[in-house]
């Protein structure tokens, strides 16, 4: 079962926010209080330390997207927010899983993996664990495949994502940001 | 120059112009009121903390300048969060310092320790831990940037004890040393869309401008004016915009909403037009929603671009100051035609069919196709609903009880047009917006988003600090007086003279009124009883002047007793009607075209 993928109800926002205490509390906390649902949420600080970016998918089901954007953009110590339509931007995420592999079945996952071009990370009497970078609906592929022989421990990263870059003659990043709301946000796709 | 970081601080709120804070002090804040006895800023030493924090609010509420508090760690910040919140949903300016425990003791759960940052994220605009000593002046600095620009609000500076002992060499930051990089409120709309939103109030032929409390705040007063009176569109002031536009205009509607009067209500129902000015579409004013305004395009201007599209979808949204955005749209309209003209001035105190057909037009232009006399039906049927479905109460004369109304009324005639009115939340609340008369912006502090029981006192408090040439009453319930009352104690011994009304009815009255209505009369803990606690007794022992009122004839008498006492705060026990009920009114959830008038008036409704 795929609960990754391109679910339509799941927009990636990557968020810049400055690399102070409790910024995480606060865009947390905002989405806790405002009743908007987080899918999944990845942070770490950007190339300028004075920053820390966040990539957070959100489920826009029960509120609208503008709404979510222009709330995060009131946070004071959140720089720009920009959202980044999958079929304009690259996304990766990591899993790493510890499966069941006795005698019988070790082959196969050892041969799925490397289909995967994942690796093995720790090898058990009768489990392996196993890592896997890729975009998220194949880590959903290869998890449904390995669920078959028994997952035991199973953690996902949540998605990191970038722009595409423009191939086309002019150069530049695809899906430069619309300036909807304000001088800093951008919104590409 | 070397300061401790508590000398910086008090040297940061005199460099930010303050002149007077509120607070009570304790261990955590300890350094920080030593240099207080040297500072030019008068210190308010308040019995309670949340008093410190209302009274901040009713300070900022009518100066328009960001009230102070300051308080200690623990038990002193935690009371200060109900201030803050209040403060957060009506965009109250406020700067709200804290003692922390040391950094070394931080989330060891010390001796009066308390996560107040992050209690207050959620009802903060901002707020900062300070760490480092060296920071203050650029976190005040920042604070008071914060908490007056864009939409206003509250904003908190922790401040832990080691960091307030600490030395460190005095500065004060230019605008361009803040660290704000990701702060920049919005203040001038988009000229095109403003021009879009003019030509939409020159088509409507049954338009409304929907005033809120962002007129106040953008000090747009006399710009509303202006618009209403060019355009000959009749405005109606919501709870946190009464006195933007003066009641006794006749283009002025009054408050709509839940306790709002009839045709303020009836005419945003029927409206074609609706344009909103800092207001919110608030649940208590829309009701129903899908069922609010149905046949209304909406102009939504707010400087919080959060708030356009968040309830109700605009056709024209504009982000951007109320103020600028309106001599935008004044400006829009001179160029399509529609000119300022001395001849739009209107007189006080008629009815919408009584003002002036509004601004003339220049021929062959936009504003000339439609003319303003295009409004004369509307203006007539909103002066037809005034007529049939007025605000109305029965007072006998003589033997009848005491009816909360009449006692407002009375009031308001005896005192000066400008005085400042604060109220606590509840019935007596949607009483004074009701039956006063408010013509002047800044004279009406109230709780409205929060719905903060106990906030007349200290508010009044705040208000007659910062107005003190003004006369100041504060009308409150016998349920939110009993909540603050103590800061009588801090009135007396500061010498503000404020007065209290106490429409004491025995009740927690709204509760009652709910209970009556929707609950079968089934009265669920809501007698206070009248005469416990004794009022004008308890008044007495804070060091006021106590008065009671038991019957209509005594109102004006008293009243005027109270009102010419001016060295002590006066506190009047007005014995009211327990069974009295504020009609208008729409049950909560229900639509508004289902508004019930006083049972006098037959039962009305446009149902």
């Amino acid at each position: 079962m795929s609960v990754y993928g391109a679910d339509k109800r799941h927009h990636t926002l990557t968020v810049l926010v400055e690399n102070k205490a409790g910024v995480l509390a606060r865009v947390a906390g905002l989405f806790s209080r405002r009743g908007f649902n987080i899918f999944s949420l990845a942070v770490a600080p950007s190339d300028d330390e004075r920053f820390s970016r966040i990539t957070i998918v959100v489920d826009v089901e029960s509120v609208p997207l503008d709404q979510i954007i222009k709330q995060l953009d009131k946070l004071v110590p959140v720089v720009s927010i920009t959202e980044l339509d999958p079929s304009s931007a690259r996304e990766r995420e990591l899993l790493m899983a510890t499966v069941e592999a006795a005698q019988g079945s070790r082959g196969q996952i050892i041969q799925l993996v490397g289909v995967f071009e994942g690796k093995i990370v720790d090898v058990g009497h009768d489990r392996l664990t196993v890592a896997l970078e890729g975009a998220p609906v194949k880590l959903d592929d290869f998890e449904d495949l390995i669920r078959t022989y028994g997952i035991v421990d199973l953690q996902r990263t949540g998605r990191v994502a970038l722009p595409k870059l423009d191939r086309s003659a002019h150069g530049g990043q695809a899906g430069d940001g619309r300036n909807a709301f304000g001088q800093d946000t951008e919104r590409a796709g | 120059m070397q300061l401790t970081g508590a000398q910086a601080l008090i040297k940061s709120l005199e460099m930010e112009q303050v002149e007077v804070m509120f607070g009570l002090p304790g261990g955590a804040i300890l350094p920080v009121y030593d240099p207080i006895i040297d500072s030019s800023i008068r210190h308010i030493l308040v019995r309670h903390e949340q008093g410190a924090g209302h009274m901040a609010e009713g300070y900022a509420q009518v100066t328009g300048r960001p009230g102070v508090a300051m308080v200690t760690s623990g038990p002193g910040a935690t009371n200060v969060v109900t201030p803050l919140a209040d403060a957060y949903m009506d965009s109250i300016p406020l700067v709200v310092v804290t003692g922390q425990v040391a950094t070394s003791s931080i989330g060891t759960d010390a001796f009066q320790e308390s996560d107040i940052t992050g209690i207050t994220m959620g009802i903060t605009k901002h707020n900062w831990l300070i760490t480092d000593v060296r920071d203050i002046p650029r976190v005040v600095a920042e604070a008071f940037h914060v908490a007056t620009t864009g939409r206003p609000g509250p904003v908190l500076i922790d401040i832990p004890k080691d960091v307030a002992n600490a030395a460190m060499d005095w500065y004060w930051p230019d605008p361009s040393d803040l660290d704000l990089p990701g702060y920049h409120p919005v203040s001038v709309g988009d000229p095109q869309l403003v021009r879009q939103a003019a030509e939409l109030l020159l088509h409507a032929t049954r338009p409304l401008l929907y005033a809120g409390g962002g007129i106040l705040k953008s000090r747009a007063s006399d710009s509303l004016l202006e618009l209403a009176e060019r355009t000959g569109i009749p405005v109606v002031t919501t709870l946190m915009a009464r006195g933007s536009f003066p009641d006794s205009h006749p283009l002025c509607l009054g408050m709509p909403g839940m306790h709002g009067n009839y045709t303020a209500v009836t005419a945003m129902q029927r409206s074609d037009l609706l344009c909103a000015l800092g207001s919110r579409f608030d649940d208590r004013v829309t009701g129903r929603l899908d069922a609010f305004a149905p046949e209304a395009k909406i102009i939504h201007v707010d400087i919080d671009p959060a708030e356009l599209n968040k309830v109700r979808r605009a056709d024209v949204a504009i982000s951007g100051d109320c103020r600028l955005v309106i001599d935008g749209l004044l400006q829009a309209l001179s160029d399509l035609g529609l000119a300022h003209s001395d001849a739009t001035r209107v007189a006080r105190g008629g009815a919408p069919s009584d003002a002036a057909p509004g601004g003339s037009a220049a021929p062959g232009t936009m504003a000339s196709a439609y003319p303003r006399r295009q409004l004369v039906p509307w203006r007539s049927q909103l002066s037809e609903w005034q007529r049939r479905y007025p605000l109305v109460y029965d007072q006998q004369p003589g033997v009848g009880a005491l009816k909360p109304q009449f006692v407002l009324e009375t009031l308001r005639e005896a005192s000066p047009e400008d005085t400042i009115v604060a109220s606590g939340v509840g019935q007596h609340q949607m009483f004074a917006s009701q039956w006063w008369r408010f013509d002047h912006p800044y004279t009406w502090v109230n709780s409205g988003g929060l719905g903060t029981m106990g906030f007349a006192v200290p508010a009044a408090i705040g208000a007659k600090v910062g107005r003190p040439d003004r006369m100041v009453w504060a009308v409150d319930g016998d349920g939110c007086f009993q909540m603050t009352a103590q800061e009588l104690v801090t009135a007396s011994s500061e010498r503000i003279p404020v007065k209290i009304a106490i429409l004491n009815n025995a009740y927690l009255g709204m509760v009652r009124q709910w209970q009556e209505m929707f609950y079968d009369e089934r009265y669920s803990e809501v007698y206070l009883s009248p005469d416990l606690p004794d009022y004008v007794g308890w008044a007495e022992a804070m060091g006021c002047v106590g008065l009671r009122v038991e019957s209509a004839e005594e109102v004006a008498s008293v009243i005027d007793k109270a009102n010419d006492i001016d060295d002590r705060p006066v506190v009047i026990d007005f014995r009211t009607d327990a069974a009295e009920k504020v009609y208008p009114m729409v049950a909560a959830g229900d639509s508004n075209d289902n508004i019930v008038v006083d049972p006098s008036l037959h039962g009305g409704g446009v149902r």
